[in-house]
């Protein structure tokens, strides 16, 4: 299997802030890789590296064995970008931006015409394509955009949070279209904070948290690495802690239970973790004991939301709340402004 | 919403070695790229043409105003058997020129601010040098098409025409003053943080640069000390030759043009200086953009 995108030990820092503290992947030609983490993580710092927008401080970055410092100029021909803010010509038409990016990428006249036909009739943006972008909705724009990003038919093609902003709709729309892609033959590397999204498109993923890589692999193989199941139990539709503390109690002290943990935010229901095999009726029997009743019980293969808390004592929706509060939105934006 | 996407089996492949599918050499893919680029701009103008027709009604307004200002200043004031009309056409052309130009920047600085530049920087462009030759072309036709306006307007409020040759001669001297203050602006636009800083710079130079100039009274009008700023001032240069060029249909390369406190300058001179005008300022903004485009 070839390697499309190698990255090794990336490093960039904005001022006094480590966005990226040590980044290394690899993206098998032909698959689609994820690279999830919470905002704030280093996900767009990494993809503003690898689409050349940033220089980064330390690291290697391998496009199609094409370094992306040493040669940006052809790294660029091998990637298209979708960013995650949508910049389009709000004066120009959806065909007129696609004629603009073809002339961008060198494409010839007798190719681009049907070229820029064909992705126009692949993304339905037939009704589209002649109105100005500024009419266009959210999800019109970043299918243009997507078209835009495929007209010079690039090997890789990175998606940085395509999902954000996007109506469900549109959403699985995106995402068959990708696997489409997939299958003919494109390497497609999408970053995201949608958990859901990365475990129902990704063939392999990674990890990042506060600008580091803490697991990489298929997403079955990391959640086989962390082991076990979880099993959501609540108590009643609002559990008061009293009764939720006295469960946990008694749970802990079952041999197949190795954690219990109590989610406030989810009226004091205990999120369990404990040993594969069908553990539901053994936890009835002992509630029944306590005198507690059952609101809903279910018991899963550990999800990627597992894999992260795992990995940083913290799920991927605390992370979020907890970056939301420190960043600097400001001084994002002027990394952002070249 | 139920826009469904009908893959029809379009080729959504990457297929390698469709090299034949791109344009090479260097020159192809800039005047490729830079066209692309340039057209854009004249879409956006073509659909949104308030800037065009403001920038015309601007110095007709000057025309008309100015002009009606000194309607009764005595005969010969300005020069003898010249009217103020005659005096302020070749001001009002240069002074139009330069508001054009060191406007430039500021579409630029849009597109930074909305990531539009971005999408330009991850295109493989041959030289990224291509962005600011696409405006430079577009304000140079833009202010073109705003002198020849004012030549026009000028003729019919009593300036007269310059020759043939003249109109050659104000096209070049447009062209280099554009060139200089268009580079200067797309200079700033990629150094400053945002537009509500370049916009600053815009109006502190803008109006001052006017009136420190021979634009709208001759040299001898004024303080000693303002002598001397509008003698260094570079839009004076640009003045006063065309201003000749309306007052003498004979005129060559050696023409004395202007008079400053240090001395006398011909036509060749003046547009010697422009020249080098141009070329400091083109040679200034090097490692601004180097800085942004590495």
């Amino acid at each position: 299997m070839t390697v499309a995108v190698s990255i090794k030990n990336l490093q960039k820092r904005y001022g006094n802030t480590e966005a990226v503290k040590n980044v290394s992947f690899s993206v098998n030609s032909g698959e689609i890789f994820g690279l999830l983490g919470p905002n704030g993580a280093g996900k767009t710092t990494t993809i503003r590296c690898l689409t050349t927008l940033a220089k980064p401080d330390a690291g290697e970055i391998m496009i199609s064995g094409i370094s992306a410092i040493a040669n940006p100029r052809l790294a660029r021909q091998k990637i298209g970008y979708v960013a995650q803010e949508v910049a389009l010509d709000k004066m120009l038409t959806g065909r007129e931006m696609l004629q603009l990016q073809a002339d961008l990428y060198h494409l010839k006249p007798k190719f681009a015409q049907p070229r820029i036909e064909q992705l126009i009739n692949a993304l339905g943006l037939q009704e589209y394509a002649d109105n100005k972008t500024g009419t266009y909705s959210g999800g019109i724009r970043k299918r243009l955009d997507l078209a835009a990003g495929l007209l010079h038919q690039p090997e890789v093609l990175v998606l940085d949070e395509p999902s954000v902003g996007l109506d469900i709709e549109s959403r699985f729309i995106f995402w068959d279209f990708l696997r489409e892609l997939k299958k003919a033959g494109t390497t497609v590397l999408i970053t995201s904070h949608y958990l859901e999204e990365i475990d129902a498109l990704a063939d392999r993923l990674a990890i990042i948290d506060q600008g580091i890589i803490i697991s990489e692999g298929s997403p079955n193989e990391l959640k086989d690495k962390i082991g076990g199941d979880r099993i959501t139990l609540r108590i009643r539709e609002f559990t008061s802690e009293n009764e939720a503390n006295n469960a946990k109690n008694l749970l802990v002290s079952l041999p197949f239970v190795t954690e219990v943990i109590i989610n406030k935010a989810q009226g004091n229901s205990l999120n369990l973790v404990v040993t594969q095999g069908n553990n539901l009726s053994k936890i009835e029997t002992s509630l029944t004991s306590l005198n507690l009743p059952i609101f809903s019980m279910s018991q899963s293969r550990p999800s990627l939301d597992d894999v992260y808390l795992a990995a940083t004592g913290r799920t991927l929706i605390d992370a979020e709340l907890a970056a939301a509060g420190s960043r600097d939105l400001k001084a994002e934006k002027k990394q952002q402004m070249k | 919403m139920t826009q469904i996407i009908a893959p029809e089996k379009v080729n959504l492949t990457f297929a390698p070695n469709q090299s034949d599918n791109f344009k090479s050499g260097v020159m192809a893919e800039f005047s490729q790229e830079t066209l692309a680029m340039t057209k854009r701009l004249f879409i956006q103008l073509q659909r949104r043409p308030s800037t065009l027709i403001a920038g015309i009604i601007q110095p007709f307004m000057w025309l008309v105003l100015f002009g009606a200002l000194f309607y009764n200043a005595p005969k010969g004031l300005f020069g003898n058997e010249l009217n103020y009309a005659q005096f302020l056409a070749p001001g009002i052309i240069i002074f139009t020129a330069f508001s054009g130009a060191l406007n430039a920047g500021l579409p630029v600085m849009f597109d930074r601010e909305f990531g539009f530049l971005n999408r330009l920087l991850v295109a493989p462009l041959s030289t990224r040098y291509s962005i600011v030759a696409a405006s430079t072309i577009y304000i140079i036709a833009l202010t073109f098409i705003q002198t020849a306006v004012i030549v026009i307007a000028s003729a019919f409020l009593g300036a007269g025409w310059p020759s043939l040759a003249g109109l050659g001669a104000i096209a070049l001297i447009v062209f280099l003053i554009v060139l200089a203050v268009t580079a200067l602006s797309l200079g700033l636009a990629f150094a400053l943080p945002g537009h509500i800083e370049l916009i600053a710079v815009i109006f502190v130079t803008n109006l001052p640069l006017l009136f420190a100039s021979t634009a709208l009274a001759p040299l001898n009008f004024m303080a000693g000390w303002l002598q001397i700023i509008a003698s260094l001032n570079p839009l004076t240069y640009a003045i006063e030759p065309i201003r000749y060029l309306y007052l003498h249909s004979d005129w060559s390369i050696n023409s004395v043009v202007m008079e400053t406190p240090w001395g006398e300058f011909s036509f060749g001179n003046v547009l010697l200086i422009l020249l080098a005008f141009a070329a400091l300022i083109l040679l200034t903004i090097q490692p601004l953009l180097k800085k942004r485009f590495a």
